[in-house]
């Protein structure tokens, strides 16, 4: 069987792009040290599963049952319980940021406490300029004077309706297992806009672009060998940061290789289509790479349902959300480290990141012809 | 003196000739205000729940209805069966679901302790938290409706946020986006500016120039700390103006802070860019440090969170020490000796950032 010389041509183009990039040292850097670094803080620095958070006593009774409430916020798992010290310092500790929130137990709280109507107050004071470690300090300085009641009762009251909530695919509610997938959605959106962009920005600026738009191949073939080897780097990248999230972090992998392998080729569509167009627009590396992190790396940490739910978000901005190529990977991703192979809804995502993928692909033809032109 | 003149309004004319350039330095800063502004919230708004009732009596109807009057929840989806309650968590229709055994109304009207179970998606663990969160609330009030005297509290927690009464998450989110923003326009800025001469050539031409190294160190980073300084006295503006976030502190101290802050960057920009080689390498190294500094600022978790080795690390990143700076002027009405106990280490930050690249810059020349 003998190669058509436009098949030969190709084959040609796609070895030298990829000679090119594996030559490069910092294609080693972007495809497998960039990863490690991202997904090690990631891991390590984000961690949304409180320890002790500092909070200040304030005990202005001596009586028993109040020494007994600030025993029970001592023992608490969830507090370091910083000295007991009287309100006006620790309100310069809270404004310093160096406690979360403070309890103040009254002097007239054991009094009260028994007195008919048991009208007894406590005073929860948060540091409400970081509002997540704020709600946890409410909520769970509350948990503790609630329990320390129940035990004080004996039991718990009849009559009350409980919630049990069960936690699917993540009884543990460990918050690695929701980071990690988001954060190897990033390094894909890396490698795959960021990257591209930035490597064929430069060859318009040199100058070398219009050399090889000279050659017989044609334009779609042109961008194929551009983007191939990027694809093909974008894959082992993927590989090796699911090998890390299993081994490092502990992450179930509940689907298929083929799953894994069928979702992440179709983000490399839009993920690399949108390079392409970014480099073929601006032309400049300064510029494409202050575009690239500003249409491709912001949303997809910020707009892609990683660190905040979309659907919290205002309607304008919700909107915004589907032309985020990232928001469609992150559910698929999630789920085939998590559930399994779910293949309706990586049906779904795949539908929309390949249809985006194709709309950026023919802009950036279009781009690249009327450059040319 | 006119040496460095004449070096400062060139660098000025590199970065603001080209009108896209110009374009990426203003409207960018724009777009982050009012676009993550807005989409970072922690709160859960807006989401769907299934129901399945295998009950179908009084109270679970009432707790339905409860739900469904809650301003949080979206749409209600009613669920027939076990594979239905899979299904609809799996393909990501509701991110919970309540279910009702058969007796559920029975055991809440002959008093008898009565349980609710609640499915929810552990694929998003930290939203299901804050949901399961709402429906605990709506079934203690539903409960404490049934039975108003079943169990005295012993005592009574009053809860007060200081600095934030509403937990507003975008009062955090404001002033942690002028910490942000300075790390791309201090950083990623003057990483690229010298990266670029270098391969244009151009960087050789300085170099055999009348001009000494400082003064072309001096150069490259005055146009950075400016449109650093100029960005953030636009978000100054706008965030208490348009965003009704309350700026209670000192805004001089602020500066004075932000100009530590942006100075402290520009020195670990110069020594990205005496690193690298090429553009390219200079914005990945801007970005290897920008991506870990922001995750270490306290920005996306608390600190006390991280590992202890990690809080150490914390320490040298200066967006940790600004974001200190910026969440006190704003939001807690900071006292002076207070900004200045975070302002110093920025200094330090930046000595030490600035007298290494330029060390560095020396050695590559020799």
């Amino acid at each position: 069987m003998k190669a058509t010389p436009r098949l030969r041509r190709f084959v040609a183009m796609l070895h030298k792009e990829s000679l090119q990039i594996v030559r490069d040292p910092s294609t080693f850097l972007i495809a497998f040290v960039l990863p490690l670094i991202m997904l090690f803080f990631f891991g390590y620095a984000i961690s949304l599963d409180p320890k002790r958070t500092r909070i200040g006593l304030a005990l202005q009774d001596s009586g028993s049952p109040a020494q007994g409430l600030a025993q029970a916020f001592e023992n608490s798992e969830w507090f370091a319980v910083h000295g007991r010290h009287d309100v006006a310092s620790l309100t310069q500790e809270l404004s310093a940021g160096r406690i979360r929130g403070f309890v103040v137990i009254p002097q007239d709280f054991s009094r009260r406490l028994q007195r008919p109507g048991a009208d007894a107050q406590i005073q929860v004071v948060t540091d409400g300029s970081q509002p997540n470690a704020a709600g946890f300090v409410a909520s769970y300085a509350q948990g503790v004077q609630a329990s320390w009641a129940a035990e004080r009762s004996g039991g718990a009251p009849a009559g009350r309706i409980e919630l049990v909530p069960r936690y699917w695919f993540n009884p543990g509610l460990t918050s690695h297992y929701f980071l990690i997938p988001g954060s190897i959605v990033i390094v894909m959106t890396m490698i795959g806009t960021l990257l591209t962009a930035l490597v064929v920005a430069r060859e318009w600026e040199r100058g070398t672009m219009e050399a090889l738009l000279a050659t017989p191949l044609s334009m779609g073939e042109f961008l194929a060998t551009k983007v191939i080897p990027y694809f093909l780097l974008g894959l082992g990248s993927m590989m090796l940061c699911t090998l890390l999230a299993i081994l490092l972090f502990g992450l179930p992998f509940r689907g298929s290789v083929l799953a894994l392998l069928a979702i992440s080729s179709a983000f490399l569509v839009p993920a690399l289509g949108q390079g392409l167009l970014i480099s073929a627009a601006t032309k400049n590396q300064f510029v494409a790479s202050q575009v690239a992190l500003l249409s491709a790396f912001l949303p997809a940490l910020m707009l892609s349902g990683f660190l905040f739910e979309i659907s919290s978000m205002p309607l304008p901005i919700r909107l915004l959300t589907y032309l985020v190529p990232a928001r469609y990977l992150i559910p698929s991703l999630q789920s085939v480290f998590l559930v399994g192979d779910l293949w309706g809804l990586f049906a779904r995502d795949m539908a929309m990141m390949l249809t985006f993928g194709a709309l950026f692909f023919l802009l950036a033809l279009r781009a690249t012809h009327r450059r040319v032109a | 003196m006119g040496r460095l003149r004449a070096i400062i309004v060139k660098e000025m004319w590199a970065l603001l000739r080209d009108p896209r350039s110009r374009l990426i330095l203003v409207v960018p800063p724009l777009m982050q205000l009012f676009v993550f502004g807005f989409a970072t919230t922690l709160e859960v708004k807006n989401f769907d729940v299934g129901v399945y009732d295998r009950d179908g009596g009084h109270w679970s109807q009432e707790f339905i209805q409860r739900l469904g009057g809650s301003p949080n929840v979206h749409r209600i989806v009613t669920l027939g069966s076990p594979a239905a309650v899979r299904a609809a968590i799996n393909e990501r229709t509701v991110l919970a679901v309540v279910m009702f055994d058969q007796r559920f109304s029975a055991d809440v009207s002959t008093g008898r302790a009565a349980v609710i179970q609640a499915v929810l998606d552990g694929r998003r663990s930290n939203a299901a938290q804050i949901v399961a969160g709402y429906l605990t609330e709506i079934a203690a009030g539903m409960g404490a409706q049934v039975r108003p005297n079943a169990g005295a509290p012993g005592a009574q927690a009053i809860v007060s946020h200081w600095f934030n009464p509403n937990l507003d998450y975008l009062w955090f989110a404001m002033p942690a986006l002028i910490v942000v923003l300075g790390m791309v326009s201090g950083l990623a800025m003057t990483a690229q500016s010298v990266a670029r001469e270098r391969e244009l050539g151009t960087f050789d031409q300085l170099m055999v120039s009348p001009l000494r190294v400082h003064e072309i160190l001096i150069g490259k980073m005055v146009p950075p700390l400016l449109i650093g300084l100029a960005n953030a006295a636009l978000y100054v503006i706008l965030i208490p103006n348009v965003f009704r976030v309350p700026l209670t502190g000192s805004v001089p101290l602020l500066f004075l802070a932000l100009t530590c802050y942006l100075l402290a960057l520009v020195g670990v920009g110069m020594l990205v860019s005496a690193v690298a080689q090429t553009q390219q390498q200079a914005f990945l190294g801007a970005f290897l440090v920008t991506v870990p500094s922001i995750l270490l600022s306290g920005y996306a978790s608390p600190i006390e969170n991280m590992p202890g080795w990690l809080q150490v690390v914390a320490q040298a990143d200066p967006a940790k020490h600004f974001l200190i700076v910026s969440e006190g002027v704003f939001l807690k009405a900071m006292p002076p000796p207070e900004i200045l106990a975070n302002t110093w280490p920025l200094a330090l930050i930046a000595l030490l950032t600035l007298s290494a690249a330029s060390w560095l810059f020396r050695a590559r020349m020799e």
